[in-house]
């Protein structure tokens, strides 16, 4: 049976453990049919053209696990921003851990999406924003949907701001040979509200895992949010992150993807300006060896006049590692006075490595500024022959440089002791010690 | 303490460094002037061991060893230091944390442990007030929005730093204004005596009234076609450098 199969004839079992009369039910209904009907994307398709799902759909993963699985603080404490003091949402195998976590109703919800489901205090808010930003036929994401019972919400009501950051962690144990897992977060800003997340996937073993998250994120007008993807996974973890973001008048969101680990990853970004005045802002370090790939999709729809967004990725690819880069933007003909800034920097360090990187920009509106660049490149010889010159080694010299490249997507990471965790995962991946904390 | 004999050296097929002769001894300064693409930024590239110029013939030897095998970072371990022309911008890394990096790995290679880090702010505090270079200068990304002034002062600054046994200037004072220009010269005459030496690349005579060379060797399709002492320079500022290619031709 290969996993289509088994993900239909496992949505009947699923449904024999929900509650069948709550509202969700039929937005699980139409979801499951548009995935049986789509299947899951194929190379053909334009946007999957450098992106494969075979090898994922030959194994035979377990779409629920068994067990509950618990794990100590101490053995996955590195995994954590445990530095500063955050508010923590845990799952073990998809499985919520209450004794990880750290969840709140002080002023603001920062808990699960099986209480926001299930509780009649959220039943509103659940009509009103579950599944409403969220595509409704791109067919991971109704898969997704129709699978959706636990994740993350938050819900910070208007003028509030939880005290801390709030780290979202999925920890997979590898108890099951090969596992999948489908997250689903909500996140709801109300006007003037603000805050900072964290998001990891981790998976502790060398067993197969494949993720298939959505992320619903509702940004009121003159709200903040900063969100921060940390994806440094397993060599045996594949991920395929959908995000969906709804922005009103004056709200600014920030989305720092960092790409370091797993085996196969694929970021579908969405950023929906609603309003005018919004800020998006979308920012990505990639940096890859041996044979891994990341695909950025990013779109950004510009439905409102006077809307700025802000794209920076940087790439950096080594031995046989492939990327992409397809970043849409929209301009609707109402949306004069767009500012729309684009921009994919990548390294080169292997003849083996492959990059594929693509702008894809449909303007309607006639009084607009839309500026794209995409570079590919080498090291800088110079560069790297001025810092040898001062007495600093090739692969320390490689790694500063490379720094240095990646070094303006840091400057907006507003949490210190995440930007410092970063620098040394860069450090890490780069395999160096360069005497100072980068 | 630099023995350079008969040196050759190409980029791809093109021949730059055409058979160059040169000793310079401990305590001296040397300058080299000549016109544009005669090879004297190639003369200091390859001393410095820039990779990108392949050496055909010929050698340079550092207090009796042979350069040839070492990278650029075993030479300035060794204490060859490069002033550039072109000083590169490092976005993210300060002034201050790339000179610890840079002393530290030059410690380390002769096997001692990192400069304690009250003894590197005083090097740093010291040989930046030598140089007139504000403090929150030091902090900044290093040569990333920089004036040309700024940038080759900073070099100044990383030699004093680093304090070594020869330094080869690449036309320091391009981008220098009068004032800067006194600062640097000072900065680089108070590592002159004892036993380091100095190589001055430059067009200019103007530096040299202020780093006074014991030398001045005038290059030309990179040979050195003329030697002789700080006169030399004057005569050449006075007469320009066609007179020498004629000569050179006869």
């Amino acid at each position: 049976m290969d996993l289509k199969d088994k993900l239909l004839s496992s949505f009947i079992a699923f449904e024999n453990n929900v509650d069948l009369d709550n509202p969700i039910h039929e937005v699980r209904s139409e979801a499951i049919k548009n995935f049986e009907e789509k299947g899951f994307p194929s190379k053909k398709e334009e946007a999957w053209k450098y992106t494969s799902l075979n090898n994922l759909q030959k194994v035979d993963f377990s779409v629920f696990p068994k067990q509950e699985n618990t794990l100590e603080y101490r053995d996955i404490k590195k995994y954590f921003l445990h530095e500063i003091d955050t508010y923590k949402i845990v799952f073990i195998d998809g499985v919520y851990s209450s004794y990880l976590s750290e969840t709140t109703h002080d002023g603001v919800d920062v808990c699960l999406m099986s209480a926001a489901f299930n509780k009649p205090m959220y039943k509103q808010i659940i009509e009103l924003y579950f599944n409403k930003v969220a595509s409704k036929d791109e067919s991971l994401t109704t898969l997704n949907t129709a699978f959706s019972r636990e994740g993350a919400y938050i819900y910070i009501p208007k003028n509030k701001a939880p005290r801390k950051p709030i780290q979202i962690i999925h920890f997979a144990t590898g108890n099951e040979a090969a596992l999948m897992l489908q997250p689903r977060n909500l996140i709801i800003a109300e006007e003037n509200a603000e805050v900072q997340i964290i998001e990891r996937h981790q998976s502790l073993t060398g067993n197969e895992v494949f993720t298939n998250s959505v992320t619903e994120i509702y940004a009121a007008k003159d709200a903040i949010v900063d969100f921060y993807k940390v994806q440094n996974d397993a060599k045996t973890a594949s991920l395929v992150d959908n995000t969906y973001i709804s922005q009103k008048d004056n709200s600014v969101v920030r989305v720092h993807t960092f790409s370091f680990g797993g085996k196969m990853t694929r970021n579908n970004l969405n950023f929906y300006q609603n309003g005018e005045r919004i800020d998006s802002t979308l920012k990505g370090v990639t940096i890859l060896g041996e044979k891994q790939h990341v695909d950025h999709h990013t779109l950004v729809h510009h439905a409102q006049p006077n809307c700025e967004s802000h794209q920076d990725y940087k790439g950096i690819f080594g031995e046989k590692s492939t990327g992409v880069f397809n970043g849409k933007i929209i301009v609707d003909q109402i949306a004069q006075k767009t500012n729309a800034f684009q921009q994919n920097n990548n390294i080169l360090l292997s003849d083996k490595a492959t990059i594929n990187t693509k702008p894809q920009l449909e303007i309607f509106a006639d009084d607009v500024k839309c500026s794209h660049g995409c570079t590919i490149g080498q090291l800088d010889e110079d560069a790297l022959f001025y810092l040898q010159s001062r007495g600093i080694p090739k692969k320390e010299a490689t790694a500063l440089l490379m720094y240095a490249f990646a070094n303006n997507v840091l400057e907006s990471v507003r949490i210190p002791e995440l930007k410092k965790r970063i620098n040394k995962i860069i450090a890490n991946t780069l395999g160096v010690r360069v005497g100072f904390d980068l | 303490m630099l023995e350079i004999k008969n040196l050759h050296a190409s980029v791809g097929d093109k021949k730059i460094l055409n058979g160059i002769n040169l000793q310079v001894n401990p305590g001296e300064v040397h300058a080299i002037m000549g016109p544009n693409g005669s090879g004297k930024s190639t003369l200091a590239s390859v001393i410095a061991g820039k990779e990108e110029f392949e050496v055909k013939k010929g050698s340079i030897a550092l207090e009796g060893e042979d350069l040839e095998e070492l990278a650029p970072e075993e030479r300035a371990h060794k204490g060859i230091f490069l002033s550039f022309q072109y000083p590169v911008e490092i976005p993210g890394v300060s002034v201050t944390n790339f000179m610890k990096t840079a002393i530290n790995e030059s410690r380390k290679a002769r096997g001692l442990e990192d400069m304690p880090a009250n003894q590197m702010l005083k090097l740093i505090r010291e040989k930046s007030e030598m140089l007139e270079i504000d403090r929150k200068f030091l902090s900044r990304s290093l040569n990333e929005g920089f004036s040309g002034g700024e940038k080759k002062r900073n070099e100044i600054f990383q030699m004093a730093m680093m304090e070594p046994k020869l330094a080869i200037l690449d036309e320091t004072d391009s981008g220098l204004d009068i004032d800067a220009l006194r600062i640097v010269a000072n900065g680089v005459n108070k590592l002159r005596g004892g036993e380091n030496a100095i190589i001055v690349i430059t067009h200019y005579q103007r530096l040299l009234e202020y780093i006074v060379p014991d030398f001045v060797h005038v290059l030309h399709d990179g040979k050195i076609v003329k030697s002789g002492t700080k006169e030399l320079a004057l005569e050449l500022e006075e007469k320009g450098y066609d007179w020498i290619k004629q000569e050179t031709v006869v």
